[in-house]
């Protein structure tokens, strides 16, 4: 086993409302190797993306941190302070977000964005180099090295994408968190890309933590694959295990619900019901009221998140290969 | 009124809820809509005087059928026109030429540049629902009102007559006990209710034909399926025809008996839904099935033949509109007009002169 690049423990984040906290990341715990990805899948609302944004220390005022820890590369960035922290940012840890065009400022032209995010951090030593070395980075995402004098609206979709891309690699990040990064793009530019990634990841030796909705996305670029459900990680296995073994009857529903081209039309199942509202989340398990096998304890008690078989991870009481015995 | 199964040829079936089968031996296809040359140009203007300076031709003289019964999927990237085919259709647009007929009450209409009560009496047969339920339902209106409005607006019923409607198609779409939904507003309501009603909505004036823009692609997955299975049941039970528009195939496979490809305005293959999955044959059908992520870490998929994106079709070259991407392509493509729809094999047709 390698080591691992990045440990996350019980980590809880809640979002102070008027009608009290939304306990949108509670106790979630995992760890991702160096150089492999690690694919973070659930419905909106189920706390992803927050995992991300509390990884990053990007959260809103009222978002906060009550426990937990996130080690990387050896330090706990829970540990650092504000001006630490920024300096991690972009050299530690770096985030794609979802929405690329608002993630790049349409006034100034692209490469200077980046210029500029490598000048915050230190990283620029001469100008002709850096901008050679961005250019070296807009070819390793793909795109032209003309297109740094551009500006984001002269930028496709995907383009914006990948220039996205090159400046989280900007600053050789040990992580790169890649939210939802090709769920505006059309399916040809999504899969052009999703390779591209990939191909990039094992070149140089990144980890990633991918996040989607869309579990046939996450079945192709992840080694692992965490599955979350109303602010809990409910489930964590290698991708072969957990598409072949799923323990949680949630992974069950949500993969039996998710439609594909290939293989035997198969009925889609239903999931009864609707994920829960966070500020009051059902008692013990957060799927009980949803669940087929829901019984007393489910209700009564928080299911422990722990290894089954192997480094097989689930936070059921009635795990599905031995439902039978319940 | 009572929403009632009608067969194939929009009668009432007796013995609601039996297994009815849409198209057997004793009614035979026959086509509810028949699109001729239709085409959609939006001009672009530019310069001083705000003049015309070229078009996108969003959609580009399309031939289609859709019969009466059937689900047909229109499936394509962002900017192929399956959109704009569906506003035509509803007439939430009007065609630059071409026609569109439809067959209701036994008489045929082209609906394509109708007007005034003419227009408003044609919208009681043909409903749209449409892709953002947060966005569709006024938020001001309860869901009574909501659902209910289609009926004042083409004057049908009493209030009293209204209100057992609405209740009766609440319990259809699953917003069950009615009295309960009857008077909340939407932002009460979660996105897969907000949907639901949406589908009551277009369902009360009882349409022969329903338009849906991509109706579950902002819903997740776990209430996607209740959706998806709600419009496949009450095709099933009032015999509505579909045109499903979709950007996602794996969605279309369980949406459609009948699937269309569309790529900037031209349609480019059409078929059976399974069949052209299982074995598409134009180029462009081909590296779109090749690009879907597959659910499966096993499934190890071959890069699609094509790279780059689909282009704006701005005044668009006579010539096949997949030409500058396509692996096939060769000198009779450059040289002839965008290629005919041909019958490839039965129920297949396709638009390319090198399948």
């Amino acid at each position: 086993m390698n080591e691992p690049i990045l440990e996350v423990n019980d980590l809880t984040m809640h979002y102070i409302t008027r009608a009290g906290p939304v306990r949108a990341v509670e106790q979630v715990t995992f760890s991702i190797e160096k150089g492999d990805s690690m694919g973070l899948v659930g419905e909106s609302g189920c706390g992803k993306t927050s995992v991300a944004a509390t990884m990053m220390r990007l959260l809103p005022e009222n978002g906060q941190i009550l426990g937990g820890s996130i080690n990387l590369g050896g330090k706990d960035l829970l540990q650092l302070n504000e001006e630490q922290m920024r300096a991690a940012r972009w050299e530690k840890i770096a985030m794609v977000f979802q929405a690329a065009m608002n993630a790049l400022n349409p006034v100034y032209k692209v490469g200077d964005q980046i210029l500029e995010a490598m000048q915050t951090h230190d990283r620029v030593k001469s100008q002709p180099e850096t901008r050679q070395y961005i250019a070296s980075l807009f070819e390793l995402v793909g795109l032209e090295p003309k297109m740094l004098d551009r500006y984001p609206h002269e930028y496709s979709g995907g383009m914006r994408q990948r220039a996205v891309i090159a400046m989280a690699l900007s600053c050789q990040p040990d992580l790169i968190i890649a939210d939802e990064p090709t769920t505006a793009l059309d399916v040809i530019v999504q899969d052009n890309l999703l390779r591209e990634m990939k191909a990039l990841q094992q070149r140089l030796g990144m980890s990633m933590i991918y996040i989607s909705h869309d579990i046939a996305v996450i079945a192709e670029v992840s080694d692992r694959i965490g599955v979350m459900y109303a602010g809990r990680l409910v489930e964590l296995a290698d991708a072969q295990e957990i598409f072949e073994h799923p323990l949680h009857p949630y992974t069950f529903g949500l993969m039996s619900a998710f439609p594909s081209i290939v293989g035997p039309k198969r009925e889609l199942t239903t999931l009864p019901g609707e994920p829960p509202d966070l500020v009051n989340p059902p008692t013990g398990c957060r799927f009980h009221p949803r669940c087929p096998f829901a019984t007393e304890i489910c209700v009564e008690q928080v299911p422990e998140f722990r290894p089954l078989v192997d480094d097989h991870f689930v936070a059921c009481h009635h795990p599905l290969e031995t439902a039978d015995e319940v | 009124m009572k929403y009632k199964p009608r067969d194939t040829n929009g009668a009432v079936v007796k013995g609601a809820g039996s297994n009815l089968t849409l198209m057997d031996d004793q009614h035979p296809l026959e086509p509810l809509v028949m699109i001729s040359k239709l085409k959609k140009l939006f001009p672009i203007t530019g310069g001083v005087f705000r003049s015309t300076k070229s078009y996108i031709h969003a959609v580009d003289g399309i031939n289609l059928n859709i019969q009466r019964g059937e689900s047909l999927a229109l499936v394509g990237e962002s900017g192929s026109g399956k959109t704009t085919v569906g506003k035509l259709l509803v007439r939430l647009l009007e065609p630059t030429q071409g026609e569109i007929h439809i067959n209701i009450r036994g008489g045929q209409t082209d609906i394509a540049h109708l007007s005034g009560s003419e227009l408003q009496h044609f919208r009681r047969h043909v409903q749209m629902i449409f892709q953002d339920p947060y966005e569709s339902l006024n938020p001001r209106q309860t869901v009574f009102d909501t659902v209910a409005e289609p009926l004042a607006v083409q004057k049908l019923g009493s209030l009293i007559e209204r209100e057992s409607s609405v209740r009766e198609l609440l319990n259809l779409v699953g917003l069950a006990p009615a009295d309960r939904f009857m008077f909340r507003y939407p932002h009460e309501l979660s996105g897969g209710q907000r949907q639901r009603v949406a589908i009551a909505r277009a369902l009360i004036v009882d349409p022969t034909f329903i338009v849906a823009d991509e109706p579950t692609s902002m819903l997740d997955v776990s209430i996607r399926t209740g959706i998806m299975k709600l419009m496949q049941d009450l095709a099933d039970r009032l015999g509505v025809t579909y045109l499903y528009i979709t950007h996602d195939l794996a969605v279309a496979r369980y949406m459609s008996n009948r699937l269309a490809v569309m790529y900037m305005g031209k349609i480019v293959e059409m078929g059976e839904t399974e069949a052209v999955l299982q074995r598409p044959l134009h180029p462009y059908t081909k590296a779109l099935l090749s690009a879907v992520p597959v659910p499966n870490p096993r499934a190890k998929r071959e890069p699609p033949e094509i790279e780059g994106s689909i282009a704006r079709p701005i005044d668009p070259k006579p010539i096949c509109r997949f030409y500058d991407r396509c692996p096939l392509r060769a000198e009779v493509c450059e040289q002839n007009p965008h290629p005919p729809m041909e019958e490839k094999s039965p129920g297949r047709v396709v638009a390319c002169y090198r399948v």
